[in-house]
């Protein structure tokens, strides 16, 4: 069950510099801990989290183990045309999330 | 005129001490009012706060069916109509003859009406639900009920907050009453209104409950915390809720 809080403005002006947010729920787990029994608890982080805005990618981030659970990222862009802010999270074990927020500039 | 006098001074002697007394209430602070501005406006933006990931996984979990009943929470309670709930608890439901917390309220709805079998302590699902139903009560006073069956454990919790116990031989009081708004580890002590939790504590990197938060604080005074289940827990919750009385609910609380 993937989590996220997105937070980016519904309408934009041309040109206009935006800020966009999103929190995902993950336990980023570092790999270097050992669990209750002694051995250590494999690594699960997000490996990458790309933002395209409508297809084309405007934001691209790779994480580490040392970033926090719950990773929250925030980042600018400029506000050209209206359409679909795409937001994606992969990561070990196969994790994939995908979120889409609309925006209107104009 | 000299009857004028003293009932002029009377008058104000009384000015004096109701000044004073509203002066105390002003002075119950909650942790958020000590902790950084960052830290602040975290908690305040709704789609900062992680804690609110948890609140958005409550909801689903609200929604969805479980145990051999098949039936949801939502079924019963309806969506969103836990306001002012959480607001009140500890307490004691009519199933049960002590008091219990809202995580053990909801286990025993749990295990009562949906017939599943009740969540561990400090478990995601638990604590995201705890965290969902408080949510609903946020910025509501804390309205600890006024049933006089809860009067002996109150009594016990504020007699748990007051004795001096671990290796370091320390109690509640002496840090959060005697030496709150002070620094421990360069952390501000606050004064022991939990009217946040369950928070999310930076350092668990998760949310948790006020009974991790105490046994945290058993941890640090060296003395041996009480088991998830014991009563103790419970009527500290009861004792410290009492304090709170009147202060806002802000769930989910941000803490450092």
């Amino acid at each position: 069950m993937t989590n996220v809080l997105i937070n980016a403005p519904k309408t934009a002006k041309p040109g206009e510099i935006v800020e966009i947010k999103a929190l995902i729920l993950h336990p980023m787990e570092t790999g270097f801990r050992p669990g209750t029994n002694g051995r250590l608890i494999p690594r699960n982080i997000i490996e990458h989290f790309v933002a395209t805005w409508n297809g084309m990618e405007i934001f691209r981030m790779k994480m580490s183990p040392a970033i926090a659970a719950n990773p929250f990222v925030s980042f600018f862009a400029v506000a050209t045309e209206s359409g679909t802010i795409g937001l994606r999270w992969t990561g070990d074990e196969g994790f994939l999330a995908e979120e889409h927020v609309a925006i209107a500039v104009g | 005129m000299k009857t004028a006098r003293i009932a002029l001074g009377l008058a104000s002697v009384f000015a004096a001490t109701f000044a004073l007394a509203q002066g105390a209430a002003d002075q119950r602070r909650s942790g958020y009012q000590d902790m950084g501005e960052a830290l602040q406006k975290m908690q305040d933006d709704d789609t900062a706060n992680p804690g609110m990931l948890f609140v958005q996984l409550g909801e689903q979990l609200f929604g969805k069916p479980a145990g051999a009943a098949n039936k949801s929470c939502a079924d019963c309670h309806g969506a969103g109509s836990m306001k002012g709930i959480a607001a009140r608890y500890p307490a004691i439901p009519k199933e049960a003859n002590k008091p219990v917390d809202l995580g053990g309220r909801i286990n025993l709805c749990r295990s009562a009406n949906q017939q599943a079998e009740p969540f561990a302590p400090e478990s995601r699902e638990l604590l995201s639900l705890e965290a969902y139903v408080a949510f609903q009560s946020r910025g509501q006073p804390s309205a600890p009920p006024s049933d006089p069956r809860l009067a002996p454990f109150r009594a016990q919790g504020a007699e748990i907050y007051r004795r001096r116990q671990g290796q370091l031989n320390l109690s509640c009081a002496i840090c959060h009453d005697d030496n709150a708004g002070k620094k421990l580890a360069g952390v501000t002590i606050p004064q022991a209104h939990p009217t946040g939790y369950p928070i999310y504590r930076l350092e668990w990197q998760s949310l948790g409950s006020l009974k991790r938060r105490l046994r945290n604080c058993l941890v640090g005074i060296r003395a041996e915390a009480y088991a998830y289940d014991a009563p103790e827990y419970v009527a500290l919750e009861l004792y410290l809720m009492d304090r709170a009385k009147g202060m806002p609910l802000e769930v989910p609380g941000v803490r450092p």
